[in-house]
């Protein structure tokens, strides 16, 4: 069992979109644990490890705002990139904008602060030289000076997310006075299992969001 | 060539004048204003169109800077020989249900560096292909948030004239309102512009993404170029005069950092100056003053003293 660590995030803007509602992106109220671990995973990770994410704090009051844009409709197929590997030609090989425009609406959320509070597991990937210590030294290490792997988003890349570590026994300002149920939230994508989505029963409880542990009754398959 | 092996951080000024810099279209194209606070937003998708418009110009041709979400047709497309030539390949991989998945990691690893070797705005920027092995998702080191005006922007909505009709049922329609011929036709449109704004935006360029996809140091030195002289080449009726105004790179020794963030940035401050004198975005002392109508009436320091060990700070504009 390690000790957990805490990380303040803050933003401008947020969007941690919802997955029944994608296309005209509307981002859940609050970020989810499947963000969170991401946000530390930019920070620190190594197959060695797991973040588990077990509260969320909210420290802001809700708000929303729509922004809409101009986004192309497709993705890359991998089967024209063949081809043009195998002719030796990128003409074939472009997409284009006018062609393939669709304006999409985001519902985001707008001046956002957290506190994540998490820890982590070994895995079986983790060799002799691995040891927890290491591990949350190394976060710890980089949280404190600013450092990270990529700089960590919220929700997506071009929200950035402003973050640095909470010290032990370091007061953060009270989370927001809000007491409600966040309806089915989605805890995390199973990269184990065919990238299935697991699901679990949100609850705000004076702005703070428990996280159940991975292995608990409470996640929906 | 060598891979970026240093973070950097950076902040980009730039204005507009009489101009819509980026318009809203779900508010009739009226320029973005963030409702809340009248500051006025740009979208990172709307600079990051300009840079890849910028590179098609700057780089036309030149192996290794293809744009892959390109604007508007390309001039010289070949013809389909070559897509015909492998036209039996591709009906033999289109069975199923129309999902293609690269067979292997390998496969994957293999399309995923062909596109980043040849396509400028992957390797910057990052793509999503529909691969199906893990998103087949390749994650650019280039992350851009949204600009933000420095001060609230006050759109305005300007109708202009034209001295034609569309079509004959318009000419139909005004038939007869006038006695001179000349407005007969007249058409009356719109227009949205913002008199003058200075707006910021903040980048990141993760050297650790950079190194998966091949983002070297000439690279990055094309893109600073790019975000120097990516509105010389875009000149609109709709866009006004805008101008890159102040490109500050905050450079790490390290590929990890020595700084958070959002400390550099703070080391980068605007504020509205009055004669001689300057004052802070929130001094209450700026009510009273007329509003900024051009870049001279900001004044923006670096504070390079207080720069933590292990930055560089520089200066590309």
């Amino acid at each position: 069992m390690t000790y957990g660590v805490k990380l303040h995030v803050t933003g401008d803007f947020a969007c941690f979109t919802r997955p029944e509602m994608k296309v005209e992106r509307v981002s859940y109220d609050v970020m989810t644990p499947s963000a969170a671990r991401g946000i530390l995973e930019a920070i620190h990770w190594k197959p060695a490890i797991r973040w588990i994410v077990t509260t969320i704090n909210v420290l802001k009051p809700i708000r929303f705002q729509s922004i809409r844009r101009n986004e192309v409709g497709h993705k890359v197929p991998a089967v024209s990139i063949k081809r043009a590997m195998n002719s030796g030609s990128l003409a074939d090989l472009a997409l284009f904008v006018e062609e393939d425009r669709q304006q999409r609406a985001a519902t985001v959320l707008v001046d956002v602060a957290y506190v994540i509070e998490a820890r982590f597991e070994m895995t079986p990937k983790a060799s002799a030289e691995d040891n927890e210590g290491k591990h949350l030294d190394t976060f710890k290490r980089r949280a404190r000076k600013g450092q990270c792997f990529h700089q960590p988003c919220l929700g997506t890349r071009e929200f950035p997310a402003r973050f640095r570590l909470v010290e032990a026994g370091e007061a953060i300002c009270a989370p927001i006075k809000e007491t409600r149920s966040l309806g089915f939230m989605l805890y995390d994508i199973d990269h184990e299992r065919d990238r299935a989505s697991l699901f679990f029963r949100a609850k705000l409880q004076d702005g703070v969001l428990q996280v159940p542990s991975p292995d608990s009754a409470q996640i929906r398959r | 060539m060598t891979t970026v092996s240093h973070r950097f951080d950076f902040v980009l000024l730039f204005d507009v004048t009489n101009g819509n810099p980026n318009g809203d279209p779900d508010a009739g194209n009226l320029p973005r204003l963030d409702p809340e606070t009248s500051h006025g937003l740009v979208t990172d998708v709307c600079i990051k169109r300009k840079i890849r418009n910028y590179a098609e110009i700057a780089k036309h041709g030149q192996p290794g800077y293809a744009i892959y979400v390109e604007e508007g047709a390309i001039l010289n497309e070949k013809h389909r020989e070559a897509y015909n030539a492998v036209r039996l390949d591709d009906r033999k991989v289109s069975k199923g249900d129309g999902k293609l998945n690269p067979r292997d990691t390998l496969e994957l690893n293999k399309l995923r560096d062909f596109m980043c070797a040849n396509f400028f705005d992957v390797r910057t920027f990052g793509a999503v292909m529909s691969t199906g092995v893990n998103c087949g998702q390749v994650r650019g080191p280039v992350q851009l948030s949204f600009a933000q005006s420095i001060e609230p922007v006050v759109p305005l909505e300007l109708s202009i004239t034209r001295m034609a009709a569309t079509n004959e049922a318009d000419k139909k329609q005004k038939e007869g309102t006038s006695d001179d011929r000349r407005t007969e036709n007249r058409t009356m449109g719109r227009k949205h512009i913002v008199p003058y704004g200075l707006y910021r935006a903040h980048g990141f360029v993760s050297a650790n993404l950079a190194e998966r996809t091949g983002f070297s140091e000439t690279d990055i030195a094309f893109l600073w170029e790019a975000l120097r002289n990516m509105f010389e080449h875009d000149r609109s009726a709709a866009r006004g005069e805008m101008a890159t105004r102040k490109l500050v790179a905050f450079e790490h020794d390290n590929a990890l950092g020595r700084a958070p963030a959002h400390d550099l940035f703070a080391l980068v401050v605007v504020q509205r100056k009055n004669g001689i004198e300057a004052y802070d975005i929130d001094d209450h002392r700026l009510d009273n003053l007329p509003p900024a109508r051009r870049f001279a009436d900001y004044r923006v320091t670096i504070k390079r003293d207080s720069v933590p060990d292990g930055v560089i700070i520089h200066e590309l504009l």
